[in-house]
C-alpha cells in the first residue's frame, strides 16, 4: 500500500497529471484559449511549489526513487514547461484549428517526464518514457496542414519507435540475466555477473536513450524534426524531453556497473566524441536557425556525455549544472525563434536572412538572442560558460584528454555558427523585413518571460554560487 | 575600490554610450572620451601618490590589492592587484582608449552609441586582464575582451579587399584567439585539480598556484597550454594566421587597441602567469620560444617589405616587434625584460601612430593601398612630416622610446645567448628597409593624382603631438618607467637564474 508520505514525494507529478485530467473536462465543457493556458501554468506552478515539499520527505513510491538528482530535474522540468505553456500561449493565438489540445499534450508529457526521472524500475521507465513520447508526437504534428509539421511527427514517431523497440530488447536481456527490473537488483546481479549478454543490454539501452538524445550516429531526425515542428513543441523537444531522457542515462550510469567497464567507457567516449564534433560541424553552414540550433543541441549532448563517462559525485553535479544552463540558454534562443514566428502563420520565422538587422528593429529581442549564443557559445559571463567549465573541470579531474581535447575543438568549431547568427543580427538590414515580432512584444507576458530567462543567464554567469550550492547540496544528498 | 572602479568604469560608461545615443550624435563620445580620461586620470593619480621603491628581490609588489570570494565551491575569488607594470599598462590603455576615441571622432557615423559600447567594453575587459590575479578571473576577462572587439571589426571594418570579407577577418581573430585561450582554460583547470589533489582544496589563486608542486609529466604540458594561449595574442609567427586580416578589415580605433593594448596583454600574461607559473619548464623551453621569437623577426619583417597594404605592412612590423618582446621574456635577463617591458610601451605609441596616421590617409584618399599613393608629400600638408616621425620611432632610431627597448633587450640578452641577438640585429636591418618603403611609396616617388589634401584639423594635430612626446620623453629619460617595472623584471630574471639558455646558444668569448 502506498503510505501517505510517499504519496506526498511525487505530490508535483500528481499535481500535472490532475491538472491534464481537469483541463480535458474543461476543453469538453468549454473552449477558452487562454483560460486553457492559465489553468495549465497555475498547475505548473502548484507543481513547482510541491516541490520544496518533496525534498523534505524522505519516502519514495515503489518503483520510483525520489532523490536529489529527481528533484533537480523536476524543478527544471517545470519550469521548462512553464515557459514553454506562456510562449505557446502567444503563438497559437493566430492558429486556425482548435488550440486548447496542445496544452493538454503538453501536461500529459511534463508528467510523463516527472515520472521518468524519478524511475527506479525498469518498467517505470518505459512508462515514463513513452508517457513522454507520445504526447511530442501529436505536438511536433500539431499545425498538421503544414507538411513539414506533418512530417516531423511522422519521422519522430516512427524513429522513437525503433529506439523503444532496442530500449525494449536491452531490457529484456538484462531481465534475462538477472531476473530483476528493480535497478537496485540489476545494480547488484550484475556485480556478480557482467559478461557479453549484459554488455549488450547496455547497450542497447545506450541506442534506445541515444536516439531520444540525438547522440551521432543516432542523430540524423534531429534537423528535420527541429525544423518542422511548431516553435513550442521544439522548445518543449529540446529542454524537457532531452534532459528527462539524459538524467535517466545518468541514473543507469550511476546504477549499473556494466556502464563503468571498460568496454562501455570506450563506447560512450566514442560516442561522446563523434557528437560534439559532428554537431558543430554539421551545423557549420545551415542557413535555418532552428536546424542550427538542433545540430547544436547535438554538440552540447556530446559534452554532456563526458558526465556519463565519469560516473561519480561530480558527474552529476555537472549534469544539474550544465543542464540548468543548457535549458535557460536553450530556452531563450527558441523563445526568440518563436516570438519572431509569433502569432502562428504557416511556416515558422527560422531561416537566417529574416533575423538580419534584428537589432535595429527590435534590440532587446536582439540583446535577448545574443545573450543565449554567447551562452551556447560558453564566452564568459553568461551561464553557458559555468556549464562548459564543469564539463572541462570534470574532463580534467578523471584525466579524460581525448574527451577534453573533443571539448575544445567541438567550441572552437561551434563559435564559427554561433558569431555568424549573432553578426547577422546587427547588419544593416536590406529593405523591409517579411516576418517580424509583434511591436508589443516586450509588452506581453510571453515577452517579459523571455527578458527575465535572458537575465537568468547573465545573473548565473555573473554570480553562479546560489545555483552551485543549490545543486551540490541536492547531489549529495 | 580603486581597483574594482578602473575596470567598472568603461563597462558603465559603454552602457551609458548605448544609451546616449538618442541624444545626438556627439553625446556618445563625449561620454565615451570622459570615461577613458578618467581612467587614465585615476592611473596616473595612482602613480604618482604610490611609493614604487624598489622591494627585495624576488619579492612582489603589490600597490594596491581587492579581494572578495565569488564561488567558493572552487575557491574562486575576485582577487585584483596592481603593481607597476599592471599600472603602467593600465595608464596605457586609458591613453590609448583617449586616442581610440578621438580618432574615430569622423570615422564612425553610423550606429555611434553601440560602436563606443563595444570600444568601451573592450578596454574594461583589458583593464581587467592587467588586474586580476585569481586565474579564473583572468581566463574571464581574457575570454571576455573578444565578444567586443569581434563586434568592431565585424561590423564598423572596411570593406574588405578580395575575397576578405571583414566579417571573415573577425571571425579568424576570434576563433583563434578563443580555441587557444580554451587550451590556456584547460591548463588552469589541470593546474587547479593537481592543486586540489595535494590539498584537498580548490584554489584559482596565482600565489597559492604558484607554489603547487605539479609532477614534472604534466608541467610541460600545461606549460604549453599557457603559451599557446599568449603566443596566438602575441602574436608568434605559426600562429599569427589571424593579425593582417584583423588588422587590415578593422577601423582605425581597432587597429589602435589591437596594437595598443591587445597584444601587450600576451606579453603581460607570460609576464605575469606563464613564466611565473613553470620557471623550470619555462627555462628548458627557453630556446624554443627564442627560436620562435626570432622567426617571427625575422619573418615579420621580410613579409612587412612586400605589402601594398599600408596598415597590412604595420600589422606585420607589429609581429616583427613582438618577436623581440618575446625573445627578452625568455632570455632570463632583468635588463632585457626591463627592456620589453619598454618596448611594450614604445610600440603602443608608434604603432598608435602609424594606424591613426594611416587612417587618416585612409579618410582623405579612400585608399590604403600604397601604389594609388605616391608624392603625397607636396600634396599633404604636416602629416608627412609626423608620419617621417614614427616611422623612424618604429625602426628604433635612438632618441625614441623603440630604441632605448631594441637597445635593452639586445644588451641583455647578448649575456646569455649571443647567436640569437646577432641574428636578431638582422631584423632591424630589415626594419629600416620596411620603414623607408614605406615612406617612400606612400609620399614619395612618382605623383599618383594631383590636387592639394586638407591637412590635419586640430584633433588630429593634438593627438599626433601628444603621441610624438611621449614616444621622445620615453625614449630619452626612460628611468621613471623602469623604476615603476622593476619589481617585476627582478622577479622573472629571479626565476631564471638557475640555468640558462647558455647551452644551447653558445655562450660570449
Amino acid at each position: 500500500m502506498l503510505a501517505a508520505r510517499e504519496l506526498f514525494s511525487i505530490l508535483p507529478l500528481i499535481v500535472v497529471g490532475s491538472t491534464a485530467v481537469l483541463l480535458m473536462l474543461v476543453i469538453a465543457w468549454q473552449r477558452h484559449h487562454t483560460a486553457t493556458a492559465l489553468i495549465s501554468s497555475a498547475g505548473l506552478i502548484v507543481g513547482l511549489l510541491c516541490l520544496p515539499a518533496e525534498s523534505m520527505l524522505a519516502g519514495s513510491p515503489p518503483l520510483m526513487q525520489v532523490d536529489g538528482l529527481a528533484i533537480i530535474a523536476g524543478a527544471l522540468i517545470l519550469l521548462s514547461a512553464l515557459v514553454t505553456v506562456i510562449l505557446s500561449h502567444q503563438y497559437l493565438v493566430g492558429y486556425i484549428g482548435p488550440k486548447e489540445e496542445f496544452y493538454l499534450l503538453l501536461l500529459c508529457a511534463t508528467s510523463g517526464a516527472l515520472a521518468l526521472v524519478a524511475a527506479d524500475h525498469l518498467a517505470m521507465l518505459f512508462i515514463g518514457l513513452e508517457l513522454l513520447s507520445m504526447p511530442l508526437y501529436g505536438m511536433l504534428a500539431y499545425s498538421f496542414r503544414a507538411e513539414r509539421s506533418l512530417e516531423a511527427g511522422m519521422k519522430y514517431l516512427l524513429l522513437s519507435a525503433t529506439a523503444t523497440a532496442f530500449l525494449l530488447f536491452g531490457m529484456a536481456l538484462i531481465y534475462a540475466r538477472t531476473g530483476t527490473l528493480d535497478l537496485g537488483g540489476v545494480t547488484g546481479a550484475m556485480v556478480r555477473a557482467s559478461d557479453a549478454w549484459m554488455l549488450a543490454g547496455a547497450a542497447l539501452i545506450v541506442v534506445g536513450l541515444g536516439f531520444k538524445l540525438s547522440v551521432v550516429p543516432f542523430h540524423l531526425w534531429t534537423p528535420d524534426v527541429y525544423q518542422g515542428g511548431p516553435a513550442p513543441a521544439t522548445i518543449f523537444l529540446a529542454t524537457v524531453s532531452k534532459l528527462a531522457v539524459f538524467v535517466v542515462l545518468l541514473r543507469l550510469a550511476l546504477a549499473a556497473p556494466v556502464f563503468q567497464s571498460e568496454w562501455m567507457q570506450t563506447v560512450i567516449t566514442v560516442l561522446a566524441l563523434l557528437t560534439m564534433l559532428g554537431g558543430n560541424l554539421l551545423a557549420l553552414f545551415q542557413a535555418n536557425l532552428k536546424r542550427l540550433l538542433g545540430y547544436s543541441s547535438v554538440a552540447h549532448f556530446g559534452y554532456l556525455l563526458v558526465a556519463i563517462v565519469a560516473g561519480n559525485a561530480l558527474a552529476i553535479e555537472t549534469t544539474g549544472v550544465y543542464l540548468v544552463t543548457y535549458l535557460i540558454t536553450t530556452l531563450a534562443a527558441f523563445g526568440v525563434v518563436t516570438m519572431v514566428s509569433s502569432p502562428f502563420g504557416g511556416e515558422d520565422a527560422d531561416a537566417l536572412p529574416l533575423y538580419r538587422g534584428l537589432f535595429w528593429r527590435r534590440p532587446y529581442l536582439a540583446a535577448v538572442m545574443t545573450v543565449s549564443f554567447l551562452s551556447l557559445a560558453g564566452i564568459p559571463l553568461t551561464a553557458g560558460f559555468i556549464g562548459k567549465f564543469y564539463v572541462i573541470a570534470l574532463g580534467v579531474s578523471e584525466s579524460r584528454w581525448w574527451l577534453v581535447g573533443g571539448i575544445v575543438a567541438g567550441s572552437a568549431i561551434g563559435l564559427y555558427y554561433y558569431l555568424r547568427v549573432m553578426v547577422t543580427l546587427y547588419l544593416p538590414e536590406p529593405g523591409m523585413p517579411r516576418r517580424d515580432a509583434a511591436h508589443d512584444w516586450g509588452s506581453r507576458v510571453g515577452g517579459l518571460t523571455l527578458i527575465a530567462v535572458a537575465l537568468a543567464i547573465l545573473v548565473l554567469g555573473v554570480y553562479p554560487t546560489p545555483m552551485i550550492d543549490w545543486i551540490q547540496q541536492l547531489s549529495v544528498g | 575600490m580603486i581597483l574594482v572602479w578602473l575596470i567598472l568604469i568603461p563597462f558603465l560608461g559603454g552602457l551609458l554610450c548605448w544609451q546616449a545615443d538618442r541624444w545626438g550624435h556627439h553625446a556618445p563620445r563625449w561620454i565615451a572620451l570622459a570615461t577613458m580620461l578618467f581612467v587614465l586620470g585615476i592611473s596616473l593619480w595612482v602613480w604618482v601618490t604610490s611609493d614604487f621603491a624598489l622591494p627585495g628581490s624576488g619579492q612582489d609588489h603589490w600597490v594596491l590589492e581587492w579581494r572578495t570570494g565569488w564561488i567558493p565551491r572552487f575557491g574562486i575569488d575576485v582577487h585584483l592587484a596592481m603593481d607597476g607594470l599592471s599600472l603602467i599598462l593600465v595608464a596605457l590603455t586609458g591613453f590609448l582608449g583617449t586616442l581610440a576615441v578621438l580618432c574615430s571622432w569622423h570615422e564612425i557615423s553610423d550606429r555611434i552609441g553601440f560602436f563606443h559600447l563595444n570600444l568601451l567594453w573592450i578596454l574594461g575587459g583589458v583593464v581587467g586582464v592587467f588586474l586580476s590575479l585569481d586565474l579564473f578571473v583572468f581566463f574571464l576577462f581574457w575570454e571576455m575582451m573578444l565578444v567586443p572587439m569581434y563586434f568592431l571589426i565585424a561590423l564598423w571594418g572596411h570593406s574588405g579587399s578580395a575575397g576578405q570579407t571583414r566579417i571573415r577577418a573577425a571571425t579568424r581573430f576570434f576563433i583563434y584567439t578563443q580555441a587557444s585561450g580554451l587550451l590556456m582554460l584547460v591548463a588552469i583547470l589541470a593546474l587547479a585539480y593537481i592543486h586540489f589533489g595535494n590539498t584537498g582544496e580548490w584554489s584559482f589563486n596565482y600565489f597559492v598556484l604558484r607554489e603547487a608542486e605539479i609532477p614534472d609529466a604534466i608541467a610541460p604540458w600545461l606549460m604549453l597550454g599557457f603559451f599557446v594561449a599568449f603566443a596566438v595574442k602575441l602574436p608568434v609567427v605559426p600562429l599569427h594566421g589571424w593579425l593582417p586580416d584583423a588588422h587590415t578589415q578593422a577601423p582605425t580605433a581597432g587597429s589602435v587597441d589591437l596594437a595598443g593594448i591587445l597584444l601587450k596583454t600576451a606579453a603581460y600574461g607570460m609576464l605575469r602567469f606563464g613564466v611565473p607559473l613553470f620557471p623550470a619548464e619555462s627555462q628548458a623551453f627557453a630556446p624554443v620560444a627564442m627560436a620562435l621569437g626570432l622567426f617571427s623577426i625575422v619573418y615579420g619583417a621580410v613579409l612587412a617589405c612586400g605589402q601594398q597594404d599600408m596598415k597590412r605592412l604595420i600589422a606585420y612590423t607589429s609581429i616583427s616587434h613582438m618577436g623581440f618582446v618575446l625573445i627578452a621574456i625568455y632570455s632570463g635577463s632583468e635588463l632585457a625584460v626591463q627592456g620589453a617591458i619598454v618596448l611594450m610601451v614604445a610600440h603602443a605609441f608608434s604603432s598608435a601612430g602609424l594606424f591613426i596616421l594611416s587612417g587618416q590617409i585612409y579618410e582623405r584618399l579612400h585608399t590604403r593601398d600604397m601604389r594609388l599613393m605616391g608624392g603625397l608629400w607636396g600634396r599633404l600638408p604636416i602629416l608627412p612630416g609626423l608620419t617621417l616621425c614614427f616611422v623612424a620611432a618604429s625602426l628604433g632610431m635612438p632618441a625614441t622610446a623603440n630604441f632605448v627597448g631594441e637597445f635593452m633587450i639586445m644588451f641583455g640578452t647578448f649575456q646569455t645567448a649571443p647567436v640569437v641577438v646577432i641574428i636578431a640585429s638582422s631584423g632591424l636591418v630589415l626594419s629600416a628597409i620596411y620603414s623607408l618603403l614605406l615612406m617612400q611609396r606612400v609620399y614619395f616617388g612618382p605623383v599618383y593624382r594631383q590636387g592639394a589634401l586638407p591637412g590635419p584639423d586640430w584633433r588630429e594635430y593634438f593627438m599626433m603631438l601628444v603621441l610624438l612626446a611621449l614616444v621622445l620623453l620615453v625614449g630619452l629619460y626612460p628611468q621613471p618607467l623602469l623604476d615603476t617595472t622593476a619589481g617585476l623584471s627582478g622577479t622573472i630574471a629571479d626565476l631564471f637564474a638557475g640555468i640558462s639558455p647558455v647551452d644551447v646558444f653558445g655562450e660570449v668569448r
